[in-house]
């Protein structure tokens, strides 16, 4: 490893020695093209979720309000249905329903996966051997099969309980991964220099191995997310989906169902296909920027 | 000559610019030659060894030739290089033990090896060769993890040269050994050159000690030049490169006590390759600096095979 | 004063599995203020076990090790006086902070009333201490410094304690010779600020240089200890020969290891311990030679 000159010296340090990693990733945060772009695009998508469905005159999406499997048009921006829903209307009450089961069933899952992982990881031994016995239990339980029957007997009502159903599933390949990384971390000398330095286990898993981590876990986020989100899906697909309300799969769904493909009913299908992959695509691309900002060799592009 | 670099020079391609890596290296490898190359981490030594295999996707051959038993390499042309590479000059990189698949048996890993180079295998001349570097017939049905670091690296030595190069050149293959498994394997590299099976050496470390015991004449590089050339009694006890003087005397021996005589190591770094400083590299280090090292020092033939690059060694 | 009362270490192997393999066989040495004691051993040897133990890093199976008359215990209390350097200085430092954070975090746990301005000239001195350039060094991120610098910051940030005993693992074996002896004159110096200083290497000739007293380890168990100038003046175990022999020397062939005829152990009498002190701070293992009553495998 030689010595290269930092491209920019920053100014000497002598005044400040304590470093200051949150100020100064925000400072790389703001500058970064992808983050920016992918943050944008989902703040907007957030945005249009949360007011949209304040600025429709109707409360319910699924009202046959216009006329049947009409083009877009100045009254209806994204078209109707076959029946005369107001596919715009469908969508913005779609994005909130799929937001929210993303959400929470992401971050069920996301916490889950971290306490199990980190500890699992970090502790080893016989903490490892039980945490691991439980993951592979709850990894090999056909997930799917267990919401259909959960769903079936329970009646879900709302997007808010399937998302915690499937958070509660969807955690094991997560938790498996955070374990693995964190073997391998805890391992380095810097872990055993913080313990030297007298921090404690928790410490040490949240300020020296989960920052080494951190675009990781925003990956495995992102994935359970966008998961979560299909996972609603399939379930809206067989009709075991929240009663109550719209999601952009169950309009991805009916459109499938009532053929909108072959009859050529591109607004039907497009908004929603569009929502979710618009959602997922710029959540992965504010993650390779995340990837940048969080570690500083990849800064000096 | 088996082996003739003449002024190679080899660029890296950096986000920052070109690093030189290799600025104006020249040299001959004798038949029969085992040559030590020495230096700092980032003098450019392991970049050599690597340019006469193959330049990796950042590497760029920027000028120089190398002419090896008479042909000229191809240096810049990977498929070009393909004939040579194991057939004629070979390679045991630095952490080769680690680069052995785990889940083979080291047999069936020579079998698959020679296979993909369209060779097949003289069993009876493998196991004469594992005897010769100190190993037993049975490694082959052993699994990587079940052979000591040393006996790894020297089987790897046994795989690089089965074609019989004409160059091996040994990358650090003994710094991460404990002394006892160096001594193997610096006995197996001999070995392997007195039975004829590879004509020459180049053996690429930072331990001086160990090259004295290994080299016929040592390289001694700095900043991606040539420092001082010479055979290895010449540079071991006559040094005449300051920066060769100040690397000998770092070296602890045994029996050396800081209580009687604290030894002294090298003041600074290497200077940056991306913009290496005009005149002597090492001037800003050498205790013997003056005005007249602002000027490159020419590498001078100052005795028989004993060439050095600085002002102040005629 | 550092003291190891015939440590062991066993490691299971897996949670549930019934294996085990000893890594540190009843290991006994003492380390005083101002004294470095090496540690040589090869790889597998368990010199490294023995420096996380003296840390606390890892706990030991059986045995005692006692730092000026109390048990090591990790914790605040005693990594204010114990600290350690190891191996790789690049995975001594998280590389998403800058290489200073080391600095932050001993601050944090030992001097949190220290206002920021003593705090950064401390730090200053510390960094000054193990001669580096402030300016050069700080703010920056581990790999934008090199190994040496890397390894000195750590020796800055061990002096910002109480330090009375240091343990330096390999801190020499991924830096180059001309780096790698100023390293070890900074040790050198620590100790004759009245450190105790734990040095671990398989280089012997590393070994020898700094240190009073030197314990050689092989599997585990000591073969011969004691002062360094007694041990590899007139080495009696045969491993410590076979050692001393492998060691490169720059311009003199190696030698093959003059064989042990008799075994110092056994000749001692053999009472019974593990080690028969040959003369004044010279101890050595059984030789295991053929003849041997016993064999030290």
């Amino acid at each position: 490893m030689s010595t290269l000159p930092d491209p920019a010296p920053e100014a000497p340090s002598a005044e400040v020695p304590v470093a200051k990693p949150g100020r100064e990733s925000l400072h790389y945060a703001v500058r970064n093209p992808k983050l920016i772009i992918g943050v944008t695009l989902v703040l907007i998508l957030l945005a249009i979720g949360v007011v949209g469905p304040m600025l429709l005159d109707s409360g319910n999406p699924n009202e046959y309000v216009g006329p049947q499997a009409a083009a877009p048009d100045g009254t209806y921006w994204m078209g109707t249905t076959t029946f005369g829903q107001d596919v715009y209307a469908q969508f913005v009450h779609g994005l909130r329903a799929t937001f929210l089961v993303g959400v929470v069933g992401g971050a069920i899952a996301a916490v889950i996966a971290m306490v199990v992982g980190f500890l699992a990881g970090y502790r080893g031994g016989v903490t490892d051997e039980i945490l691991n016995m439980l993951t592979n239990v709850v990894l090999v339980i056909p997930a799917l099969a267990v919401l259909l029957i959960i769903n079936a007997y329970m009646g879900v009502r709302s997007v808010a309980v399937q998302g915690l159903f499937i958070g509660l599933t969807s955690w094991p390949w997560a938790a498996r991964a955070i374990r693995a990384q964190t073997f391998s971390l805890r391992t380095r000398e810097f872990v055993d220099l913080a313990r030297l330095s007298g921090s404690g286990t928790w410490r040490i898993v949240f300020r020296e191995i989960a920052p080494n981590m951190s675009s990781y876990l925003f990956m495995m986020f992102i994935l359970l997310f966008g998961g979560s989100i299909l996972i609603a899906s399939s379930l809206d697909f067989i009709g075991l989906g929240p009663t109550e309300g719209v999601s952009l799969g169950l309009m991805l769904q009916s459109a499938q169902q009532w053929s909108a493909l072959q009859l050529g009913m591109w607004w039907w299908f497009i908004p929603p296909g569009a929502g979710i992959t618009a959602i997922v695509g710029a959540l992965y691309v504010a993650n390779v920027g995340l990837d940048e900002v969080f570690n500083p060799k990849l800064r000096e592009s | 000559m088996t082996l003739t670099v003449n002024d190679l020079r080899v660029h890296y391609r950096t986000l920052r610019g070109e690093v030189r890596a290799l600025d104006g290296v020249g040299f001959d490898l004798a038949d029969g030659e085992i040559l030590g190359l020495a230096g700092e981490s980032g003098c450019g030594k392991t970049t050599l060894g690597k340019s006469l295999i193959r330049l990796d996707g950042r590497m760029r051959h920027v000028g120089g030739t190398v002419t090896l038993d008479g042909d000229e390499l191809p240096l810049s042309d990977d498929r070009a290089m393909n004939a040579y590479r194991f057939h004629k000059i070979s390679l045991v990189p630095q952490y080769s033990m680690s680069a052995l698949n785990p889940t083979r048996r080291i047999g069936r890993m020579i079998r698959e090896l020679l296979a993909s180079r369209g060779v097949t295998v003289d069993t009876d001349e493998l196991h004469r060769r594992l005897a010769l570097v100190g190993l037993e017939r049975d490694v082959l049905d052993r699994y990587p993890i079940e052979l000591s670091g040393g006996m790894k690296q020297r089987a790897v030595m046994v795989i690089s040269t089965l074609l019989d190069p004409s160059v091996l050149i040994a990358d650090e293959v003994t710094s991460a050994l404990d002394v006892s498994n160096q001594q193997a394997v610096v006995g197996a590299l001999t070995g392997l050159r007195d039975k004829g099976l590879v004509t020459s050496m180049i053996f690429v470390t930072h331990d001086l000690g160990l090259t004295s015991h290994i080299a016929d004449s040592i390289m001694v590089m700095y900043a991606g030049k040539l420092a001082e050339k010479a055979p290895t009694r010449t540079l071991t006890t006559e040094p005449r490169h300051p920066y060769t003087k100040m690397l000998i005397g770092s070296l602890p021996q045994v029996g050396a006590r800081y209580k009687d005589k604290p030894l002294s190591g090298i003041e600074g770094s290497p200077p940056s390759l991306l913009n290496p400083p005009l005149g002597c590299r090492f001037r800003d280090r050498c205790p013997l600096a003056d005005a007249r090292c602002a000027e490159e020092p020419p590498v001078v033939e100052i005795a028989p095979r004993h060439s050095v690059a600085c002002w102040k060694a005629a | 004063m550092l003291t190891l009362d015939r440590v062991t270490k066993t490691f299971r192997a897996g949670a549930f599995g019934g294996g085990s393999t000893t890594a540190v066989d009843r290991v006994s040495f003492e380390a005083a203020p101002g004294e470095l004691v090496s540690l040589i051993g090869e790889s597998g040897s368990g010199k490294s076990t023995i420096g996380r133990m003296v840390l606390g890093l890892t706990r030991a199976s059986s045995g005692s090790l006692t730092l000026d008359g109390e048990q090591v215990r990790p914790g605040k209390d005693f990594y204010r006086r114990v600290q350690g350097v190891f191996q790789d200085p690049f995975s001594c430092y998280n590389p998403v902070f800058k290489a200073d954070r080391v600095f932050a975090l001993v601050r944090r746990a030992y001097h949190p009333g220290v206002p920021d301005k003593e705090w950064a000239d401390r730090v200053e001195k510390a960094v000054r201490d193990v001669r580096l350039d402030p300016g050069q060094v700080l703010g920056r991120y581990p790999h934008q410094l090199s190994g040496g610098q890397l390894q000195r910051l750590l020796i800055a940030r061990a002096l910002l304690l109480d330090l009375r005993f240091l343990v330096a693992d390999e801190i020499t074996s991924m830096l180059d010779a001309s780096t790698r002896i100023d390293v070890l004159n900074l040790l050198a110096g620590l100790k004759e600020r009245g450190l105790g200083v734990l040095y671990i290497t398989h280089d012997l000739s590393l070994g020898t240089y700094l240190a009073e007293r030197t314990v050689v380890l092989r599997n585990g168990r000591v073969v011969e200890r004691g002062d360094t100038q007694k041990v590899f003046g007139n080495p009696l175990h045969p491993y410590t020969r076979t050692l001393l022999a492998a060691v490169p020397r720059l311009n003199e062939p190696w030698t093959s290891a003059e064989p042990v005829e008799v075994c110092a152990f056994h000749e001692g009498g053999a009472p019974d311990t593990d080690l028969y002190e040959t003369e004044p701070d010279h101890f050595v293992a059984c030789a295991g030679l053929p003849d041997c009553g016993r064999t030290s495998a």
